[in-house]
């Protein structure tokens, strides 16, 4: 009998500690396939963020290391610079990328870094328990905004793609989702390419992935997947936003 | 007692040349020497010549300068390219030094060799640029969150900038961990004639069987500080702790001067020494028993050479009934002299004269506190 499908090499045999309904073992299954199919596991060397994905160097069949809060750009750096024939990629939550660590982030991709961001957007800070993230959408409950997000007193949703797309750096920027069965094929797309472009030397290229959060958002899976394709996209619409391959 | 690297190295067979060079400069030529592979620095002075030299050397040698974002994302390059198994140096003065205590307690905490250099300004704050010995407490206490150490090098001259830096590759990558050269910005900026190490210094052959370099061949490793299992954090603790005996009892390094007859004994470090040492040779022509103790490594702190030289003061005190005493100068208000009385624990006086960011020691006033002592 031939066997069509199967865990990937690439994603350990072990079980998540993330909540029922959470959308980063989705994409961290993502990564693992890709890794596979690209045959780059032997050569990956990921970079865990603080959040909720801080163990995902026990899920990942590859080297992982930890990094501090908002840092794994840095590290990444500190990584493909001496050892410029691996693929190094860093695996980011919206405080960890956008808040704490947006200075990294923006000079790694306007240095044109040749690693791989995943971004994970769930408009929330899920490990401490569901703060505001900068990513909140306006009007959105959180620990931190009771009465929900007020741009006058908390600022806008930082939306990370349209701000990185002016740097010339970035080759690659694409916003996607894992709240529908199309999605998650769209997002492995992106998360190919996103690998593919660094094999081929290309640039710094970021996957965003709106991704959903029940425990945090008070929502049942299903009804999460709902919210982002109802509510979030409007202030995160999906699609490219730049796709350069200077290479060619 | 155990002699400097340095000392080590002058057994060479051909007399080597001695070049002129400023105290930043002998930092970098001994960080090429000791093979580091990546740099990444933020300009602040007083250490400016250093990502300077180094952004066309290194790029002439074929290895990594990059200028980074902050001090913030030069460590955490750092803590990059040392997961990666490669030997890397960072460098800045006082306020970046600050930044990067996240960065060094992470070092510290995944056990990733790196080498931290602080050319010391003055502070707090902005403070001024002169140099000073200011951020004692935060390079030997640890100086970021948690329970854990670096090992501390303190040079006094430009020669010992360059085999102090050499040196702290070699402990950083031995017991992983991160090593701080504690300077200053007065020998960061000396011009003194160095003598090049003779050896080759290329990276010492440390299996590095812990990096992350791809699992190709082997299993998966991981680099991590996290531990929440039960009782898992606690462990790794004792054994950094077990660790930092080891380093204790091996890598304690110090110099002494006269010491065999002084009642004065100096203890200083780094710029602060050398001018306690001209002020020692002064007084011992005007009769003063002057001798002074420089510790090399300020952690681990040479206690052993201190309490003993407590003990010998305190029978002259008993036997002859002369006057001893310790006299700690240093260039801020007395951090190292909490050490040094710890060392000393009561059994002679311990003097200090000291002054603070913004003021340099010098010969005339420690030779006052000498003879005030005396009197
Ligand atoms: C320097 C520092 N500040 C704060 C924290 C606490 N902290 C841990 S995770 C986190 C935010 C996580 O949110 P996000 O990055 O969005 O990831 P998620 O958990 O939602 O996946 C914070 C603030 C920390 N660990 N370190
Ligand atoms: S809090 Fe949110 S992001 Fe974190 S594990 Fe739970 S669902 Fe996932």
């Amino acid at each position: 009998m031939k066997k069509i499908f199967s865990r990937p090499e690439s994603l350990k045999e072990t079980q998540h500690l993330y909540c029922p309904g959470c959308g980063h073992g989705i994409i961290h299954r993502i990564i693992a396939e890709v890794a596979d199919e690209l045959n780059i596991r032997e050569k990956t060397i990921g970079i865990a963020p603080v959040g909720c994905a801080v163990f995902a160097y026990d899920y990942w069949n590859f080297d992982v290391t930890e990094a501090a809060h908002g840092r794994p750009p840095a590290v990444a750096t500190g990584i493909k610079r001496v050892l410029p024939n691996r693929i190094v990629f860093t695996y980011q939550g919206d405080g960890d990328l956008a808040a704490i660590g947006t200075a990294e982030i923006i000079h790694a991709a306007n240095r044109g870094e040749k690693i791989t961001v995943i971004f994970v957007n769930n408009a929330a800070y899920g490990m401490t328990g569901g703060q505001m993230a900068p990513t909140t959408l306006i009007g959105q409950k959180t620990l931190t905004t009771p009465f929900g997000r007020n741009a006058e007193r908390d600022g806008y949703p930082l939306k990370i793609c349209e701000l990185l797309s002016s740097l010339e750096g970035v080759v690659f920027l694409e916003r996607t989702g894992v709240n529908s069965p199309e999605n998650v094929l769209k997002t492995k797309k992106a998360i190919k390419k996103a690998f593919q472009n660094q094999i081929g030397n290309s640039g710094f290229s970021l996957v965003e992935v709106l991704s959903q959060c029940p425990v945090i958002w008070r929502m049942g899976p299903v009804e999460s997947c709902k919210w982002i394709e109802k509510v979030m996209v409007k202030t995160f619409p999906l699609g490219v936003f730049k796709d350069t391959n200077r290479h060619e | 007692m155990k002699r400097t690297q340095r000392a080590k190295r002058t057994k060479r067979t051909k007399p080597a040349q001695r070049i002129l060079m400023k105290g930043n400069v002998a930092i970098c030529e001994g960080a090429i020497t000791a093979g580091c592979q990546a740099y990444y620095g933020y300009p602040i002075t007083p250490q400016n010549e250093i990502p300077a030299y180094l952004a066309k050397r290194m790029v002439e040698l074929g290895r990594v300068f990059l200028q980074a974002e902050s001090e913030l994302a030069a460590i955490n390059m750092v803590f990059g390219s040392a997961v990666a198994g490669a030997r890397a140096m960072t460098s800045s003065s006082s306020p970046g030094i600050s930044l990067k205590q996240e960065g060094i307690s992470y070092l510290a905490g995944c056990e990733l060799p790196a080498v931290i250099v602080n050319v010391q300004r003055g502070g707090p704050g902005l403070g001024n640029i002169s140099g000073s010995q200011g951020d004692y407490f935060q390079a030997t206490r640890g100086g970021g969150h948690g329970d854990y150490k670096n090992i501390v090098l303190t040079p006094y001259s430009v020669q010992e900038m360059y085999d102090l830096t050499i040196l702290a590759f070699d402990l950083a990558d031995k017991y992983r961990n991160p090593v701080i050269v504690l300077a200053d910005g007065v020998l960061g900026q000396m011009l003194e004639p160095v003598t090049p190490s003779t050896i080759s210094h290329q990276p010492i052959a440390i299996s590095k069987d812990w990096a992350l370099d791809g699992c190709k061949g082997r299993e998966p490793r991981k680099i991590r500080s996290l531990l929440m299992a039960e009782g898992a954090l606690e462990e790794h603790n004792w054994k950094l702790n077990e660790k930092y005996s080891k380093i204790k009892k091996n890598e304690v390094r110090y110099e002494t001067y006269n010491l065999m007859d002084a009642e004065i004994v100096l203890v200083a470090f780094g710029i602060a020494a050398r001018v306690g040492k001209g002020a020692m040779n002064i007084a011992r022509g005007k009769g003063y028993k002057v001798g002074l103790i420089r510790p090399i490594t300020l952690w681990p702190f040479p206690e052993k050479i201190i309490s003993d030289t407590a003990e010998r003061l305190h029978s002259i005190t008993q036997s002859l009934n002369h006057l001893t005493t310790f006299l700690v100068v240093e260039m801020n208000l007395g951090q190292m002299l909490e050490d040094v009385k710890l060392a000393v624990s009561g059994k002679v006086p311990v003097e200090f004269y000291g002054r603070p960011g913004g003021g340099l020691v010098t010969q005339e006033e420690i030779l006052e506190k000498i003879k005030q002592i005396s009197k």
